[in-house]
């Protein structure tokens, strides 16, 4: 029953005795820590929904304060960015590197956008004064549009949610941009073939989650 | 992979060097280095008990102000809950052992297991900044709205506990894939070893509860940084929600703390019984129960929060359910220990502390789960008493025993069992000393967390803190005999405790770098003496690694590093 390491493809670590038990272990990982981030957010879907059912009347009219058409546009980007990770594992399983790489590229980039639309929709909040919590301070006629009329009970505790749920998101796609960046580096080098990408695999599933807790968040923040 | 005929090249010395410690990726040595650590915080959460006792010795200001006393005992709590007892056991013991009874070279995600290490290193640096230029004091459940209104030494702890989680997941993730993936080949589910279910158990709690507690200090954060009134009512906000929040982890946390001790007695009733372990099957799952009801009774926290009749009802019916599977351990304890051949061995009478300690702290446990008596003792010396018996007579106990019990493996020496026995009896009559009269004064009234008494509790009063005295002298004893090993101590054999799990039977004294030379395969139970008569023939102690039946395999085996006798 002795498992010599030398029979091994380079990539399978002394302590595991098959590429298959590393991926496996690999990717039970990953679930696993797939299933903290949703308890880590799920306690801040548990705030959105104590607050919504004590003051619906609130959270109905500032939702109208959101821009369903820049945050639709990053539904979109995101489903986007998710088909082209999904892509890429299809191209590398096939052992494609230059398809892997193309559709890194192109994730990381519907990455970046959605970060550089969340930064407009968050300044042009900050600038009439919808700060989260104590700073909430609605000021300012844009458009026609007195922002003063959304000084509502219970206003900034709409708002609190609103930043906390989505920069804590946000944070996440910025950690999946850092890690597509790395995998990117990576298969430049050519790390990745058919029998190895586990790596790929694993930020594929992370990224994934990502755009799944944003598609929830999309109608509960912005249409309803 | 480094093997010598005499065997004495072995995990601490394969490579020297400090380097060659913090960059480890050896579980073996992440364990020593987390014990180094745990035991530093053990060490200061206790100087804070004995201080936080020796004010309460007579009834007005004896050596600290009330304002000292406050932040004593929330820094004495919050170093005991998230930088010892947490950790303790999981992280030593079950870094150590863990992947060697499984017979595995190392945990599934080994670098993960060192970042786990320096994020709770650095978490525990944060918590301490608190001391510097601020205070935190309220206790360790930092109930909002009191915990957002006082200095900012709270955003320190907070940020420091929130750290701290991510330390306490990347473990219990790392242990859940190990036992799933990484088991020797006849390593059935029905043969690991018990103290591998507690930890699976444990592991699971961890990496399901303490995300919770993560958005909770990062919301509390928030709420005293930039005041987002979701905790604090003046913003309006809701401070219940807060404390659904907190406990809804630190119930569970609750079962992060003990599952593993339940563990460590469940190996060592076994093997100092030499008996399969009664009803293993219910041991092991009553222990996965546990942790599955451990997640529907945190509203036990709260009957007099204002929560709903309805939802307490409810919370205090769950909280009798997690009796029973507690019930069928102790019971099967018993039972394995009165069809066995008990061997009273210092790990052993650690073992056998923990089932008069941990059934009181249990019983009484019970007892605050019913809402008549909980609305009566809550916030009173009663809940102190109790929580102290399951904490420090549950895994306080079990975790001496287990470093009692692995210590010869780990390092190679036996320590002095004479001391260690009269050690091991201080720790008890300081134990109950301590704790005993606290049920007394907390049935008449005494309340929790205050500086100052009444005088007719002086006599209780003192009885406990004369314990605290008797206690920390005993745990004195115990580091210093323990240190003393290193430099006096008598070489450990490979097996002086006949014990049927692999890290006794299939390694050296202490483990080789790899654990094994080659993957261990396992025919019998853990605990399957019956099995295993040959490796007792010689009577006493065992000093053969088993290694019969495959003749393919022995001449690769780590030779003996004891002369056989």
């Amino acid at each position: 029953m002795a498992h010599s390491p030398t029979n091994q493809p380079a990539h399978v670590k002394h302590y595991f005795v098959s590429s298959e038990q590393q991926f496996d272990a690999a990717k039970m990982g990953m679930w696993l820590f797939l299933i903290t981030e949703i308890l880590l957010f799920s306690g801040m879907f548990v705030a959105y929904t104590v607050y919504r059912s004590w003051h619906p009347e609130t959270w109905t009219a500032l939702s109208t304060a959101l821009d369903w058409k820049l945050g639709g546009l990053n539904t979109l980007v995101l489903l986007a960015s998710s088909f082209t990770v999904a892509m890429g594992i299809n191209q590398i399983q096939r052992g494609n590197q230059k398809g892997l790489l193309i559709n890194l590229v192109l994730t990381f980039v519907f990455a970046g956008v959605f970060l550089v639309v969340k930064y407009f929709e968050y300044t042009a909040k900050f600038e009439h004064g919808l700060f989260p919590g104590a700073a909430f301070n609605p000021h300012g006629v844009s458009h026609g549009f007195d922002y003063a009329s959304y000084n509502v009970p219970y206003g900034p505790q709409f708002f609190s949610i609103y930043f906390v749920m989505t920069g804590i998101h946000g944070f996440h796609v910025l950690v999946g941009m850092g890690l597509f960046a790395w995998i990117t580096v990576k298969a430049l080098k050519g790390r990745f073939s058919a029998e190895y990408y586990t790596p790929v695999e694993n930020c594929g599933l992370y990224w994934h989650l990502v755009d799944i807790i944003w598609i929830f968040l999309f109608p509960l923040l912005y249409l309803i | 992979m480094s093997h010598s005929a005499n065997g004495s090249i072995h995990y601490l010395n394969h490579a020297k060097g400090l380097k060659s410690w913090l960059f480890t990726l050896d579980h073996k040595r992440i364990g020593v280095m987390y014990l180094v650590a745990v035991s530093l915080a053990f060490l200061a959460g206790g100087i804070l008990a004995i201080l936080v006792r020796l004010e309460l010795l007579a009834p007005g200001e004896t050596i600290m102000t009330a304002d000292q006393y406050n932040q004593s005992f929330t820094l004495h709590a919050v170093l005991m809950v998230f930088a010892f007892i947490i950790p303790a056991v999981p992280a030593v013991m079950g870094n150590f052992a863990l992947p060697i009874q499984l017979g595995a070279k190392d945990v599934a995600f080994p670098r993960l297991n060192l970042a786990s290490f320096y994020i709770y290193l650095i978490g525990g640096v944060i918590v301490l900044s608190a001391l510097i230029n601020n205070r935190i004091d309220g206790g360790w459940t930092f109930y909002a709205p009191y915990s957002t209104s006082i200095g900012n030494g709270v955003l320190y702890v907070t940020a420091g506990v929130f750290v701290m989680g991510f330390s306490s997941i990347l473990t219990g993730l790392n242990f859940i894939v190990t036992v799933h993936k990484m088991r020797a080949p006849g390593l059935t589910w029905n043969r690991l070893p018990l103290f591998i279910w507690s930890i699976y158990a444990t592991s699971i709690v961890q990496v399901l509860a303490t995300p919770v507690i993560g958005i909770t200090m990062l919301l509390l954060f928030m709420e005293k940084f930039l005041h987002i009134g979701i905790f604090d009512p003046a913003l309006g906000g809701d401070p219940v929600l807060f404390q659904h929040f907190f406990w809804f982890y630190s119930h569970p946390a609750v079962y992060i703390m003990i599952l593993p001790a339940f563990g460590v007695v469940s190996d060592l009733m076994g093997t100092f019984s030499r008996h399969q372990v009664s009803g293993y099957k219910f041991v092991a799952l009553s222990s996965v129960a546990i942790a599955f009801l451990g997640f529907l009774v945190w509203g036990h926290h709260m009957f007099v929060s204002g929560q709903s009749a309805v939802s307490s009802i409810v919370f205090s019916l769950i909280t009798y359910l997690i009796g029973i599977p507690t019930g069928v351990k102790v019971i099967n304890w018993v039972q394995t220990m009165y069809r066995g051949s008990v061997q009273l061995k210092s790990p052993m009478l650690y073992a056998i502390m923990f089932l008069f300690t941990f059934s009181i702290g249990g019983f009484t446990g019970v007892m605050l789960g019913v809402l008549a008596i909980d609305v009566h003792l809550h916030d009173t010396y009663f809940v102190v008493a109790h929580f102290h018996y399951v904490m420090m007579g549950g895994n306080v106990i079990a975790a001496l025993g287990g470093l009692h019990y692995w210590w010869p493996k780990m390092f190679g020496k036996m320590y002095n069992e004479f001391l260690a026995k009269i050690a091991a009896l201080l720790v008890f009559i300081g134990f109950n000393l301590t704790f005993f009269p606290q049920f007394i004064m907390g049935a008449q009234g005494m309340p929790r967390r205050y500086y100052d008494y009444l005088p007719e509790y002086t006599f209780y009063h003192e009885l406990s803190t004369y314990g605290s005295w008797v206690l920390g002298a005993g745990l004195f004893l115990i580091a210093g005999y323990l240190i003393a090993s290193f430099f006096t101590g008598k070489k450990a054999g490979l097996n002086p405790w006949g014990a049927l799990t692999l890290e006794w039977t299939h390694t050296t004294t202490p483990p080789d770098h790899h654990n094994f030379h080659d993957t261990p395969i396992v025919t019998r139970g853990a605990y399957d003496f019956h099995l295993a008569k040959h490796l007792f023939e010689k009577g006493g102690e065992v000093t053969e690694l088993d290694l019969g039946g495959d003749g393919a395999s022995t001449h690769h085996a780590p030779v003996s590093n004891e002369p056989v006798a």
